[in-house]
């Protein structure tokens, strides 16, 4: 960190000579800190997946989530700072809301991702404020169908096919280009992506974690909810049986 | 000296408190706060309307009857237009009065299930929490002197209860196994009362969708603003179906005999 101590560091309202703002750096290295989050757009639908890391046994199975439901038809999972999160979770409901009442229709996932995007943008540009310490993965299917993107903690975003932020990006980014994402259903997409959770979870730096999955497809009727129970223990179940033939 | 900062390098008007008298918070601002608060009106009559809805509760749920009209004044304007519609996966709401504000509580109603769905707590509005917000909302307008020109009904089933109830436009709310708003509190209330009270509990579903029929056609014989184009809809724990419309069975044939008013000339 050759930034530090330059004082170039200080605010996000500050370049430093070379260009770069290092507080959303700093930003960045607070979404890498955090459990993976990854997210597949498959023929059919979105699934979100999340490697929830469980920093106390004390704590309700199920608490905390990190995946949130902004409308009927988009979910959004983040990696980073928990309370964050839920600042731009409640965000993008406030803006999925007023274009409602502005249109009388429901929003496709890009607007709501553009307004977002301005939102966390202007997070990097005052001395008073701190840049979100959130990567925000969101999936929808609209009127468009499915519908991918990523917004950084510097405010730009980008769709993609498969996305993955957090610890095990990079991993869990090689297993992903490994798919032919085109071609997947929801429902084969919740398997990989369970997968993929459970390959980048790094067993002996970190306790515990729990798998959050949600999904939306046309199974699920355009609509996001968290995926049932049933294919959720189904999705684990082989997770873990690929984790061990894959030790083999 | 002009003790208020807020009043610095501002125009002073020396007519209006030029010894800075009032707090700053009751200063009398010389300009009216809004232009056109004196053009504000409020609603003071229904202009689109649907006429009567009724319902009755059944051995498995509710059933509500609506027509398909929408008028402007006597003209049968609307011919389309869909007065019950589903809250939700229990419930459902049947309107008359003006359909323009029927619309916008329809917005109000979608805004809010999507608040309570994106919450992903595990639980659901049923019929009861929607009729109390209704009850509350129509009562908090009739207190701004602004009302939501409608009669509504709001049915359901949610875990194996059954649901009926009636609110309107002063925020008036009463349950009763039959239900009827408009015309038809006049007309059909009796001969539902009479056809449903005290056999609730047995009725089926074809015995009440003949009775909500029979009601529906003496309306349609009745009432001048109504249409024989109209929609059923059913709560039951299968959750909510509303019918295509339908069409009522009706003969005019006793009108050829009808004497001392018309074209007959004698």
């Amino acid at each position: 960190m050759t930034s530090i101590g330059t004082g170039y560091d200080l605010s996000a309202s500050t370049y430093s000579p070379d260009g770069r703002i290092f507080q959303v750096e700093y930003a960045n290295k607070a979404v890498e800190n955090s459990g993976t989050a990854i997210g597949l757009k498959v023929k059919d639908g979105v699934v979100l997946a999340v490697e929830k890391l469980v920093h106390s046994k004390l704590l309700v199975p199920g608490a905390n989530r990190r995946i949130q439901t902004v409308d009927r038809h988009i979910g959004l999972a983040t990696a980073g700072l928990p309370a964050d999160a839920r600042t731009v979770g409640n965000r993008a409901r406030d803006e999925a809301s007023s274009h409602r009442d502005f249109y009388r229709a429901p929003p496709t996932l890009k607007t709501i991702v553009d307004r977002i995007g301005q939102f966390v943008q202007v997070y990097t540009l005052y001395s008073s404020v701190r840049p979100f310490g959130i990567s925000t993965i969101m999936g929808a299917v609209d009127k468009d169908g499915p519908s991918l993107y990523v917004i950084e903690p510097s405010g730009v975003f980008y769709g993609y096919h498969g996305a993955a932020v957090g610890k095990g990006r990079q991993l869990a980014k090689t297993e992903l280009e490994k798919l032919k994402l085109s071609e997947l259903t929801a429902r084969e997409a919740v398997i990989e992506a369970a997968r993929i959770i459970y390959l980048v979870h790094e067993d002996a730096k970190e306790k515990q974690f729990e798998l959050e999955m949600s999904w939306i497809g046309s199974e699920t009727n355009g609509v996001h909810v968290p995926v049932p129970q049933d294919l959720f223990d189904e999705a684990e179940s082989k997770a873990k049986e690929a984790l061990v033939s894959g030790f083999e | 000296m002009d003790h208020f900062p807020l009043n610095w390098g501002r125009p002073r008007n020396d007519a209006i408190d030029s010894y800075a008298t009032f707090p700053i918070q009751q200063r009398p601002t010389h300009v009216p706060k809004d232009v056109f608060a004196a053009g504000i009106q409020h609603t003071q009559q229904p202009i689109v309307t649907g006429t009567s809805v009724l319902a009755i509760k059944f051995k498995d749920g509710v059933m509500m009857a609506a027509d398909n009209l929408a008028s402007y004044g006597s003209l049968a304007r609307f011919r389309d237009i869909q007065r019950l519609v589903p809250v939700g996966e229990h419930t459902v709401l049947g309107a008359g009065g003006d359909m323009s504000d029927f619309q916008y509580i329809q917005g109000i109603l979608d805004d809010l299930m999507i608040d309570e769905f994106a919450a992903g707590d595990g639980n659901t509005l049923g019929p009861a929490e929607v009729h109390n917000y209704l009850s509350e909302l129509m009562y908090a307008r009739r207190s701004k002197m602004n009302p939501l020109w409608n009669s509504l009904l709001v049915g359901g089933f949610k875990d194996g209860k059954r649901f009926l109830a009636y609110v309107d436009l002063l925020g008036t709310t009463y349950s009763a196994s039959t239900l009827a708003t408009g015309y038809g509190a006049h007309i059909a209330q009796p001969l539902l009362r009479s056809a449903v009270e005290g056999k609730e509990d047995t009725l089926t579903e074809d015995e009440a969708r003949k009775i909500i029929e029979q009601s529906m056609t003496v309306l349609f014989y009745r009432d001048a603003r109504s249409l024989d184009k109209y929609q059923i809809a059913t709560v039951t724990a299968k959750g909510v179906h509303i019918s295509d419309s339908r069409k009522l069975e009706t003969s005019w044939s006793f009108a050829e005999g009808i004497r001392g008013y018309g074209a007959q000339t004698q």
